[in-house]
């Protein structure tokens, strides 16, 4: 387990207080000066070997990504962007950071800033964390009356603002080109990529986008030392990580952990252990929403990081873990995971906006053993025509959790859906019913 | 997408008022000079708070004017984001939160005594005028599910007997204090942490 002392967001519960006098004591901005001074390359090199990788969900190296902005300021000016825009269902932990250790991140967006050459910085917020907008607004006017930000931010010759912008719930525009356009002031459709935000981003100049924890973490990294980070956690899937750990459990938490801890020891220490005992656990979905499920006899060995995920077809995406028991219904919970797409698919792609809908329709109607069993290779087959036929990524995360229920729960909709064609039954169903069968029962 | 209502009964016209203008102008200044068209969302947030939290045309057409973006802009944003309301809503505008982890937490009861106690229908005012209420998704605070967003606040933790008192005292024109019903500290394990114990602020 993690040593307290390692672990990065010390206030993460606010037992301490958010304010910035208590967050320096807590060792916030302390030689942030002179980490700035060591220079770019140093900054971005430190990261790269820290092996950080985006704690948004595709797990980018965060290194890497930082270098791809352009070494000489040209024309256009640079910007960072935050992306604070948390709405993964299952995912709740940049909201924390944001109410209680808002210094961290807004060190981290100045250090940052500084490695891409960028004097501005927008973080975008979504619109339902009002309070905590409020909060973190708060905090930064306390950064600017400390000249942490501004003119000469912190000693360091570099002129740097941060702005809050509010989005206005729409979970797309978590995906970084639709934020830009929403930042932009636009509807928040995803852009097609190449060309990417690091040479055409907002307003068309370069900008690199980053998970406001990915960010948070940054400052502890310089100050303790990329080899500190790399010794934590697994190879390529290094550091710490906070998990998020909602749905069926005792004691539902948010909590900083190493990469690469057992599921079942998060699930079992931390939350308090399913309810009902852990042999009434049906099924996890390890990274939010949009990752596939896992069932039981997997949960018993995997390991929370990127990589041992990939392995057991699923992801750590955001790592907000939703635990399921026995007590619920499992293709219900997937049913309205598919509803959730369905309302926030942007309808810029067809697949996406008219395939989210059909498949929620299909697992409704299997839920409620309404379905037809033919119809189970055919949500299948909905899955694959969504996948990879969009311009942004949110069709992979609308079909890989009915992907992942397809795989490890398929029995359990033959069983509700062994019945003959529906037609037979002369069941009232108004939608996909095929009129000409209707037409022949009917004669 | 969700399907947006717009008003029948739409007001003459619409302006900011001087305090309102005031911090418009301040939104804009977040922005360069010629993207003006940026702090859209912000300037209808400002409508919203002047006008009862929903959006009338008017005001679409007078945002329009003042970003100098053509109303068609300002007009698709407005239909596009969840948050804005385009019909008026109640005075306690009561948002259920029912995706998964809220759903296996048991915001369905949540749900039943909106029904009961509000409206039988979403997006309809209670009889007394004063709350309306909706499902929503994910509202980001899933550790501490079942939770509802009552205007700006967060009240999380619920449970039936709670969310009926919290709904009852709305009704009455009461503002229940937000945060958790358990008085659980923040996304801490309800009973006792299991980290960060023996730690001090240094």
């Amino acid at each position: 387990m993690l040593k307290d002392e390692d672990r990065i967001f010390k206030n993460l519960y606010n037992d301490f207080g958010w304010e910035i006098d208590k967050a320096v004591e807590r060792g916030d901005w302390s030689e942030t000066k002179n980490l700035i001074n060591k220079g770019k390359e140093w900054i971005i090199n430190e990261i790269k070997e820290s092996q950080l990788r985006g704690r948004g969900g595709a797990g980018f190296p965060t290194g890497m990504k930082l270098s791809f902005a352009p070494k000489k300021v040209g024309s256009r000016p640079h910007y960072l962007v935050i992306n604070a825009d948390e709405s993964e269902p299952g995912t709740c932990k940049d909201r924390d950071i944001l109410r209680f250790e808002p210094q961290k991140l807004i060190e981290g967006c100045l250090i940052s800033a500084y490695a891409i050459s960028a004097h501005t910085c927008y973080i975008y917020i979504r619109g339902e964390y009002f309070r905590e907008g409020q909060r973190l607004q708060e905090a930064i006017n306390q950064a600017y009356k400390k000249n942490f930000l501004g003119k000469n931010a912190c000693g360091s010759d570099w002129d740097f603002d941060i702005y809050l912008h509010y989005g206005a719930g729409a979970y797309i525009c978590g995906e970084e080109t639709a934020l830009l356009e929403s930042l932009e002031g636009k509807k928040g459709l995803p852009r097609l990529k190449p060309p990417f935000p690091a040479l055409v981003g907002l307003y068309g100049c370069p900008t690199i986008v980053n998970n406001v924890e990915t960010i948070a973490v940054v400052p502890t990294i310089l100050r303790r030392g990329s080899k500190w980070f790399a010794s934590l956690g697994k190879p390529k899937n290094t550091g710490t990580k906070i998990f998020c750990i909602s749905g069926s459990v005792n004691n539902p938490c948010n909590v900083e952990e190493e990469m690469g801890i057992p599921l079942k020891e998060l699930i079992e220490k931390h939350a308090g252990g399913v309810i009902g005992g852990w042999n009434n656990l049906q099924a996890v979905i390890p990274g939010g929403s949009s990752m596939p499920l896992l069932p039981k006899n997997i949960c018993e060995t995997i390991t929370m990081d990127f990589d041992s995920l990939i392995k057991a077809k699923s992801g750590l995406g955001t790592a907000g873990i939703i635990v399921i028991n026995k007590d619920e219904d499992i293709i219900k919970c997937i049913s309205r995971i598919a509803k959730f797409y369905k309302h926030e698919s942007c309808g810029q792609c067809t697949p996406c906006r008219e395939g989210c809908g059909w498949m929620w329709r299909m697992l409704e109607r299997m839920s409620k053993g309404e379905a037809n069993y033919k119809e189970i290779d055919l949500l299948y087959d909905v899955t694959k025509q969504i996948e990879g036929h969009t311009i942004c990524a949110f069709g992979e995360g609308a079909s890989w959790p009915v992907q992942g229920l397809l795989r490890h729960f398929r029995k359990e909709i033959e069983k509700r859906s062994h019945e003959e064609p529906l037609i037979k039954k002369k069941s009232n169903i108004p939608y996909l019913i095929d009129q000409h069968l209707l037409e022949k029962d009917n004669a | 997408m969700s399907i947006k209502k717009i008003s029948e009964n739409q007001p003459k016209s619409f302006e900011f008022s001087e305090e309102n203008y005031k911090e418009a102008e301040k939104e804009i200044k977040k922005y360069p000079q010629n993207r003006k068209a940026s702090a859209v969302l912000s300037l209808l947030y400002l409508v919203q708070k002047q006008n009862n939290n929903w959006i009338p045309l008017v005001a679409i057409s007078y945002v329009a004017k003042l970003l100098n973006v053509p109303y068609i802009q300002v007009y698709e944003v407005a239909t596009f984001y969840s948050m804005l309301n385009l019909s008026p809503v109640g005075k306690y505008f009561i948002q259920v939160c029912t995706t998964t982890p809220c759903m296996i937490r048991g915001s369905k009861k949540i749900v039943s005594a909106c029904e009961k106690l509000i409206s039988k229908d979403q997006n309809q005012l209670s009889e007394n005028k004063l709350c309306s209420w909706t499902e929503v998704e994910c509202l980001g605070a899933c550790v501490n599910g079942p939770v509802m967003q009552i205007n700006q606040d967060y009240y999380e933790d619920l449970d039936e007997s709670k969310s009926i008192k919290i709904i009852k005292d709305l009704l009455e024109d009461k503002f229940p204090t937000p945060g958790s019903a358990k008085e659980r500290k923040n996304a801490a394990p309800e009973k006792g942490k299991t980290t960060l114990i023996g730690i001090k602020n240094a």
